[in-house]
């Protein structure tokens, strides 16, 4: 059997880019291409880690796994746990003697609330109380593999995967209980946990039933779903699956856990990425109470009974640095230019030149967007343990099978050896792929043989993760008289090619993808390069609007086919009073949109521009996204408000400084991140369409705010801005060309 | 150096210039409050003293001592949640939770100089406390809830 068939790769979108290797700083690479080889093959050609995990049952793990990490000790030895395949229901579901539901997933929670959206879907089709499921997520020994949460992926795999997983299980129930009655299926039900019979209102609880035994059964991949248009428990806005432990401080994030014998660690921080240690001087360090130095080539570390004095070790040792030349800030751009690869990634469409032909107008322009950090409110934490030859690292990641890997190519063991939990993580946003601080947790913990807890700083996560790619793009296009576009030549250098291709008629196109070698670790941030890709192509869609005299919402219309995508404009255009309401004096309204990852948003802004200040002030935001069936339309919203804003960030203000290589705002009072006073009413308009597919809502409501704020910007005062950040210190000032 | 968390005195054998944020959760073990940024900027780690909201990443334990020290731990009286604890809830605030006890202790500090705080009040005091997942619009409505209610 080829289990490559049923395992679940994301589908690249834009296949033509091929990595010239595995960059370690290239966390992107994961996630959009399918030809990754980690984890498919073990080193001697075995398949393990995609297809053989374990799960252990019995009514205990739930209480184990939710109460805290000391249970850590008590945790089943390796031995005791049993494995099934992925396409059997008790790798996924379990239902205890007590009828207490344990559902599995690789699957983690980063606060996009999918714990309570995947816990919906399986309450629905088993028609049990929410409470009565429990989820353990993102533990490599106990949950399926998982190739890490991103992509806005896990609504339309997984919730689709576990709703098949419980259905089926809820069939089995049914043939079970008839089985046992000696009656017939059609009159039984299943309602409130138990089978009842229609007949004679007999009832069995499903833990009755099963005795609490594995359900070895395979996934009815045909199974009868219940329609999204019955749901009774889906499809309501259930609140968030322990909210009280959050609300009340008692909920651990892995910065907070604490193992018995537990020390801290911190690791020498050289001055930029991109510097080699010379020299270093542990001798205070090595002298201090409990203090241990670690010290393996470049790597240096040191452990400490408590925080306060590992702190006081790693800052008491003096080094110094190779620092190797590198761009800054004002150069970047030009710099992006000069070593982009001379590899030609590209997608051609029709004739470009008798596009420009056939063009009434043309258009070419420059857009710039720079580095950006993903700033979660949680930094980089890993509490790692050893047990002889076995490791457990709990740690803050989107993909604890990935820092598996991770782990195991850095101390050359085999991965069964390995297990990361990824207990929840003050967010991520796409900035936590990667295993750091479980890596430095892991050889400090190796080296002192004690459980390690490394917890980084701020400034840390800053400079030592991976930012989102800055990044030029420059485009040419032309339009005919009627508004239809003839020509559209598209480059886009650095960011990436998430969103490189769109929704709009173009007939003649060419888009480019021109890789280069980061001065920054750069990686995945929420929606990708489709953030930078849209920008710059709604915002040339504005002014090619503009240059011939057009509504820029008509022009959109005009040039898409997609009915989905005109709704969704449509929608965005009624509720802002497009077409009816007038900016007032000094006031200004934008549109864009924008389809990625199955989900069509399309946003609108009023800004008012201050003549006296030039200070812009958002006024409001009417955001239409249509992501097919919605499972909760309270935590949706939450996920479009939330991209909004944290979008604002990245369209106005938000920006990297450095020089030569060095990051010079890494710390909260100097880099600005939204707070309660840029926020701005925003009105998100739920396209609920109960019959299509569940698509992903991570990352498309991001993708409207920056082009149509600079619009507003535009149709406010006229000035025409390239470059995001939009406006870093808050005004607009003359327009400015890259 | 003698600390009262929460109404129990405490022996600290931190150093005085230790930070309250640090004896709170690594000598007290108390992890409700968070560390987000380490100078006070973003909110994660307020509690009260003597029932105003600070940032105990900054302030020294030894400042603390003869105070009134209020965590999360501690800000609901009863056994019942603190009415701000309530209202959260009831508006199923929070995507990650990783600031909800910064601005649940925020809240509680303004709430007891302002019992009905207006719109802009709120925005204004609240202002110190970051919400990357962006939840501040169901922040704000939540506290007027409370305020309402």
């Amino acid at each position: 059997m080829n289990y490559l068939d049923k395992v679940n790769f994301p589908i690249p979108r834009t296949p033509y880019f091929k990595p010239n290797k595995m960059q370690v700083h290239e966390i992107e690479n994961i996630e959009r291409h399918s030809t990754d080889k980690n984890g498919i093959e073990s080193k001697d050609g075995s398949l393990i880690s995609r297809r053989r995990f374990f799960n252990y049952l019995g009514g205990g793990i739930a209480v184990v796994m939710v109460s805290g990490p000391l249970q850590a000790f008590n945790q089943p030895k390796t031995s005791q746990l049993e494995r099934f395949d992925d396409d059997q229901i008790a790798a996924w579901l379990h239902i205890g003697e007590d009828g207490k539901i344990t559902v599995f997933t690789g699957k983690v929670e980063v606060g996009q609330n999918i714990r309570t959206s995947l816990t919906q879907i399986v309450a629905e089709e088993l028609q049990v109380p929410v409470q009565s499921i429990t989820m353990i997520m993102g533990d490599t020994d106990l949950t399926p593999y998982d190739r890490g949460t991103f992509g806005s992926r896990t609504t339309p795999t997984i919730n689709t995967k576990l709703q098949k997983v419980a259905a089926t299980t809820r069939e089995i129930l049914l043939d079970q209980a008839a089985e046992k009655w000696k009656t017939k299926k059609e009159l039984l039900k299943v309602s409130g946990g138990k089978i009842v019979n229609t007949k004679n209102q007999n009832s069995i609880e499903y833990g009755t039933l099963t005795k609490g035994k594995k359900i070895v059964h395979p996934i009815d991949v045909n199974v009868k779903v219940t329609p999204a248009t019955q749901w009774k428990i889906a499809g309501k806005p259930e609140q968030k699956v322990d909210a009280e432990r959050i609300i009340t401080g008692k909920h651990q994030y892995v910065s907070d856990m604490k193992l018995p014998e537990m020390v801290y660690g911190k690791i020498l921080r050289a001055p930029t990425i991109k510097s080699n240690l010379q020299s270093a001087n542990v001798d205070i360090a090595k002298s201090m109470d409990g203090v241990k130095v670690v010290r393996e080539k470049d790597f240096i570390g040191v452990t400490g009974p408590d925080l306060q004095t590992a702190i006081k070790a790693i800052n008491s040792i003096k080094a110094e640095w190779n620092i190797s030349e590198q761009p800054s800030k004002g150069e970047i751009f030009d710099y992006f230019k000069e070593k982009a690869s001379k590899e030609n990634n590209q997608n051609v469409t029709g004739n470009l030149n008798q596009g420009f032909e056939a063009a009434e107008k043309t258009l070419k322009a420059s857009y710039t967007i720079d580095y950006i950090a993903h700033v979660p409110m949680e930094p980089r934490a890993a509490l790692a343990l050893w047990e002889g030859e076995k490791l457990t690292v709990w740690t803050g990641t989107q993909r604890p099978f990935g820092v598996r890997e991770e782990l195991a190519e850095h101390f050359g063991i085999k991965e069964e050896m390995i297990r990361v939990i990824m207990p929840d993580t003050g967010s991520a946003f796409g900035g936590k792929h990667s295993g750091e601080a479980a890596i430095e947790a892991a050889r400090l913990a190796k080296a002192v043989q004690k459980p390690v807890k490394v917890v980084w700083t701020r400034e840390e996560e800053f400079v030592w993760a991976y930012l989102r790619p800055a990044g030029l793009i420059e485009i040419n296009a032309g339009c005919a008289k009627d508004g239809t576009i003839t020509a559209w030549e598209f480059h886009n250098y650095n960011s990436g090619d998430a969103g490189l291709e769109s929704l709009y008629t173009m007939p003649n196109k060419t888009t480019n993808f021109h890789w280069i070698d980061s001065p920054f670790k750069q990686g995945s941030y929420r929606a990708l390069a489709a953030t930078a890709n849209n920008f710059a192509r709604e915002s040339h869609i504005n002014e090619m609007a503009r240059m011939i005299n057009m509504d820029p919402l008509e022009f959109r219309l005009k040039n898409l086919k997609d009915d989905r995508m005109k709704d969704v404009l449509n929608a965005a255009a009624k509720a802002f009073g497009w077409k009816n309401r007038k900016p007032a004096e000094n006031h200004g309204f934008g549109i864009a949109c924008a389809f990625e990852k199955a989900g069509y948003v399309a946003t609108c802004a009023e800004v008012v521009v201050d003549p006296t200040t030039d200070e812009v002030k958002i006024v409001r935001v009417s955001e239409a996204f249509d992501c097919g069936t919605v499972i909760n339309p309270h935590h949706l919203e939450g996920q479009i408000v939330g991209a909004v804003i944290q979008g604002l960030g990245g369209a106005l203000f938000e920006s990297i400084d450095f020089e030569n290589g060095k990051i010079l705002n890494p710390k909260l009072s100097q880099y600005r991140v939204p707070r309660f006073k840029d926020v701005p009413p925003i009105e998100a308009i739920i396209v609920d369409n109960k019959v299509l597919p569940s698509s992903g809502a991570g990352e498309t409501p991001i993708l409207g705010i920056a082009p149509a704020i600079r619009e507003a910007i535009v149709s406010a005062t006229g000035i025409k801005l390239y470059t995001m950040p939009l406006v870093p210190n808050g005004k607009v000032t003359k327009e400015i060309k890259p | 150096m003698e600390l009262t968390v929460n109404g129990i005195k405490h022996q600290i054998k931190s150093d005085s210039k230790t930070s309250l944020l640090n004896v709170i959760r690594e000598e007290l073990n108390m992890t409700g409050s968070k560390y987000g940024c380490g100078e006070g900027v973003c909110g994660s780690c307020t509690v009260l003293l003597d029932g105003n909201a600070v940032r105990s990443c900054i302030v020294e334990a030894g400042e603390a001592s003869g105070k009134q020290i209020t965590t999360i731990e501690g800000v609901s009286e009863s056994e019942k949640l603190h009415p701000v604890q309530q209202s959260f809830l009831k508006e199923d605030v929070f995507q990650c939770g990783y600031c909800a006890p910064g601005m649940v202790m925020s809240a509680v500090g303004l709430l007891k100089k302002n019992a009905s705080p207006s719109e802009e009040e709120i925005i204004e005091a609240m202002n110190g406390n970051i919400c990357r997942c962006g939840e501040y619009p169901k922040i704000v409505k939540a506290i007027q809830q409370v305020s309402q209610g």
